[in-house]
């Protein structure tokens, strides 16, 4: 079977890959790349586990297909921090225990990041709604939603 | 006395440090970066990809498996089917707080004579990559035999109900069947005499429930690696709560030495008892025997929900007499429980919880075990309790109502409380279900005033919790820190929660403790991280292990100073001398005798292998306010708040997050959840986005009580608190709803058509 060549950047840095049609841009991300940080928990596109950036535009990475991401700049949770320095985001996840087993929180905190840089003062609604394609069986959701409100407010300054 | 040797609540006469404190979580890094490794991150040099294949009937006869097309594809290296395993006497083995047929557990890891459930398992295979793996199971050609099924517990009841197994017949009844039937075991749960508590009750009330399937819903599916090598050594790398668990069924599918298989925990992505049972691990260990590479096996979604969990869906009766006065009298019940495919549901739990949260003289409860073409069920936090406690609480808020008493004063009048004899068996300590009802009573949420269509709902909640094996190792390292090594997987921070009861005991800051989970070649034997045990009982053995490491600064202390042990105390991470009596030396840190520990005997250890004992109850007491939408019949929460004992809040963040995920869940379970199937007896739901879990847009914020009534049988007065919380919401929700709309319903889930259609019923259609 023919594999396509595609070449894309990644958290900043060019890659290239070879994929299979059928292959998700989840399915390169985690079997090809090696970047394990994005989660599979549905692979139809209802759990936001496998939430990433694609040029600047949050998606469910189980939806796009391997092959379409070529040229495109693709943000995955390996990115979010600068070096030692956690993204505002992941450190009040920890200071607010708003994770419990762990493995819906890069996809969280991936559509929160993108929930903040479209809207810097969302209301907790606003909030609520927009992380609504994120599933999360562990916290009820709480301690996530403060965690993302009071990120917001840091961010703002406040 | 060593300090070692006393492990019950001791008051504490200082201010403690860190027990009771928030401290960041020692796997939180990992995991917001996406460092964390969980059951399908693990990459091998050779690494295959397994598949499953899995029956499209709900029930059917295997003639034949033709796997040698599949086998022929280019990429497939190993194609396994039933002839691969040898076949399992008849013997209960335990798991987690349920206990499981291996037998059984062979036949549903891979069907033997029959599909016994739409999704089972039929034939496995590992391939270079997925995509081969999946066309090859596509190649492989099975001779089913369709049988009649049965999905309903009611139906397969009935005495013509398609058979299951015809080798099966009711346990518990004399006298035995002469035929068998789908009913596995009756079971009764029996304290004093109830005719003659209804006998002298004003009131009785009698009902009926019905409760669906649901599933524990974790986020991230089954997945394993497995590794065989030609000298006949595994090793399984799996998500699961319990990795000496998977270590000893992969051993005995696969007919292995347990000291031949080493099982390694990676993160576990959720698990609420449905990762308590071993699916994917033999089955990826046959495969890497047959081809000598290691094989990852993931699950689909869809997979899981058709082949894994659920809880048991349910048919039960109750029936509660009480004087004018409020004191009950008698309480009986009748609680019919789908297995699944093979025995084993919650029944029995379900049956000894359905009263626990009250004092009475006279209890009845029978069960009944029974089987259908389903996926056997598998534990579900607090499993049967919160089932029976949908019926009995249901019942209990009709009985306030009838009686015109308060619900909470109700069941303050009737409350279990220390020296109450419990109806399976045990009679009570210290337990907070007094507590917790006063706490819901006391708090502001219940006196906000309800607009129309708006309704108030209380219900409380019981679990047993549990100790069990544990093993614990904590190494001093030279340098002064802590390396411990625990043999349970975390699922929602014990690891952290039991470092900072070591660091309590030592006298160190907790990030000196580096915890770590060791494989099953570390460290004795495990129990399975479940039944709430895991901060109590490993915690336990933790403070334990810490004594005895501080019994030996203590004697390496003394011998360096040459005074007897007993004139060196522990303090503040210091050995000092007890008194001025015992002479005038500088104290040592724990840094100092860590450094000099060569010179003064060698390595420094603390082991504790035990069977921990003295796990405390834990009740909860839930009140929830809804809105109806007389229109659609939605059910919006308004306001949820939880209060349950937690004996001693270690890390309260923690558990007030352990509250919030179970009332949420619960809230799933009333409102829409629920397993739907076809009239082939396949699943119409297995996928996230007609399974309806709650999101974020549906929920307000989930206000959490810590009430703390110390656990006598444990240093810091810990309960276990994972599961007490899902227990009461779905009769509150229920309750919420007749108070809001009076109409009572009692059967989930509370979804829109069901509650429009009683409300129209209600209003003359």
């Amino acid at each position: 079977m023919a594999r396509y060549h595609v070449s894309a950047t990644v958290n900043g840095d060019d890659v290239e890959f070879l994929c299979e049609p059928e292959q998700t841009l989840l399915d390169v991300l985690r079997d090809e790349l090696h970047l394990t940080g994005t989660k599979e928990g549905c692979a139809s596109g209802d759990c936001g586990a496998c939430s990433v950036m694609i040029d600047g535009r949050l998606v469910c990475s189980c939806l796009v297909m391997g092959a379409e991401v070529g040229d495109r700049e693709i943000e995955t949770i390996e990115g979010m921090a600068d070096g030692e320095q956690l993204h505002p985001l992941q450190q009040k996840f920890l200071d607010y225990a708003a994770l419990q087993c762990g493995y819906c929180t890069p996809g969280i905190l991936i559509a929160a990041k993108a929930l903040l840089e479209r809207n810097p003062d969302p209301t907790e609604t606003e909030a609520r709604f927009w992380l609504a394609g994120n599933l999360c069986r562990c916290t009820g959701y709480d301690k996530i939603m403060r965690a993302v409100m009071d990120t917001a407010a840091e961010m703002r300054g406040e | 006395m060593s300090a070692a040797e006393d492990l019950g609540y001791q008051e504490k006469t200082h201010e403690l440090k860190w027990v009771g404190k928030n401290v960041t979580r020692t796997d939180g890094v990992d995991k917001v970066t996406g460092r964390a490794q969980f059951g399908a991150d693990l990459i091998m040099p050779g690494m295959l990809f397994g598949a499953v294949l899995r029956s499209p009937h709900a029930h059917a006869k295997i003639n034949g498996i033709d796997t040698s097309k599949a086998e022929a594809l280019k990429g497939v290296k190993a194609v396994i089917c039933r002839d691969d395993f040898a076949d399992q006497p008849s013997e209960m083995i335990q798991v987690g707080e349920l206990s499981v047929n291996i037998r059984d557990v062979i036949r549903n890891v891979m069907a033997r004579e029959k599909a016994m459930y739409d999704g089972h398992a039929i034939a496995a295979v590992a391939a270079t990559t997925a995509a081969i793996a999946r066309k090859a199971l596509k190649l492989i050609e099975v001779d089913y035999e369709v049988l009649p099924h049965v999905i309903d517990v009611e139906e397969a009841m009935k005495p013509d109900a398609p058979l299951l197994n015809e080798d099966m017949f009711t346990d518990g009844v004399d006298p035995k069947p002469d035929k068998p039937s789908n009913i596995a075991k009756r079971l009764e749960i029996k304290l004093g005499d109830v005719e003659a508590g209804f006998a002298d009750a004003d009131v009785v009330i009698e009902r009926e429930y019905r409760t669906r399937p649901v599933h524990q819903g974790y986020i991230e599916p089954h997945a394993c690696v497995a590794s065989y090598t030609e000298d006949g050594q595994g090793e399984v790398w799996a998500s699961t709560p319990g990795h000496f668990l998977v270590r000893a069924i992969t051993a005995r599918l696969c007919g292995m030495d347990v000291s031949k298989v080493k099982a390694t925990a990676s993160e576990i992505g959720g698990g609420f008892g449905g990762k308590n049972i071993v699916y994917l691990e033999p089955l990826a260990m046959a495969l890497s025997r047959k081809c000598g590479r290691p094989v990852k096996m993931a699950m689909h979604r869809n997979e899981v929900f058709r082949a894994t969990g659920p809880t048991s869906g349910s048919h039960m009766k109750v029936k509660i007499g009480a004087k004018r006065d409020g004191k009950i009298t008698a309480g009986w019940a009748e609680l019919m429980f789908q297995a699944g495919a093979f025995p084993g549901s919650p029944v029995f739990p379900a049956a000894m919880c359905a009263y626990a949260c009250y004092d009475l003289e006279n209890v009845l409860v029978i069960g009944w075990d029974v089987i259908a073409n389903r996926p056997k069920t598998t534990a579900y936090r607090a499993p049967g309790a919160q089932i029976s406690a949908f019926a009995v609480e249901s019942a209990m808020d009709e009985l306030a109502r009838e009686l015109g008493i308060d619900p909470i004063d109700l069941r303050l009048m009737n409350a279990a409380k220390e020296g109450t004899k419990a109806a399976y068996g045990p009679t009570f300590g210290p337990v907070g279900q007094v507590e917790s009802l006063e706490a819901i009573k006391n708090h502001p949420n219940y006196k906000i005033p309800l607009g129309p269509n708006q309704g108030r709902g209380v219900a409380s909640g019981f679990w047993f919790n549990i100790g069990g094996e544990t093993s614990v190792t904590m190494n001093v390292n030279d340098d002064g820190t802590i390396a411990l090594t625990l043999g349970n997987p975390d699922l929602s921070g014990t690891r952290t929660s039991i470092s900072v009861m070591a660091a309590e005991e030592l006298g160190i800051e907790p990030d000196r403790i580096r915890p770590t989970i060791g494989d099953t070649t570390s460290l004795g034997f495990n129990f399975i991280s479940a039944g709430s045990r895991t901060t109590f009982a490993v915690g336990k053995a933790t403070v334990e292990a810490s004594r005895v490491v501080i019994d030996e600064f203590r004697a390496r202390a003394a011998a360096t100073w040459d005074i007897p042990v007993e004139a060196v105390v522990w303090e503040d991470g210091h050995a000092r001398p007890a008194s001025s009596n015992a002479g005038d030396f500088e104290p040592l840190s724990l840094e100092d005798i860590a450094r000099e520990a060569k010179k003064t005997g060698g390595p420094i250890a603390g082991h504790v292998e035990t069977n921990v004992s003295g796990a405390g109850p834990s009740f909860a007491t839930e009140a929830v306010d809804i809105e109806v939408d007389p229109e659609t019949g939605h059910i919006k929460v308004l306001r949820f708040t939880a209060a349950q004992d937690a004996g001693k809040a270690i890390q309260p963040n923690f558990v007030e997050g352990q509250y919030q995920g179970a009332a949420v869940q619960g809230i799933g379970w009333a409102l829409n959840e629920e397993y739907i199937y076809d009239d082939k007896g396949r699943l119409e739901n297995p996928g996230f986005l007609d399974y309806r879990m709650p999101v974020a847009s549906d929920l307000p914020m989930i206000d959490a009580v810590i009430v703390e009534v110390p656990n006598p049988n444990h240093p810091y007065g810990v309960r276990g608190i994972g599961e007490t919380s899902i227990v009461p919401v779905m009769a509150a929700m229920a309750n919420a709803l007749e108070d809001a709309t009076d109409v009572r319903i009692n059967e989930l889930p509370l979804s829109p058509p069901r509650v429009l259609k009683a409300l129209n019923e209600k209003n003359g259609g």
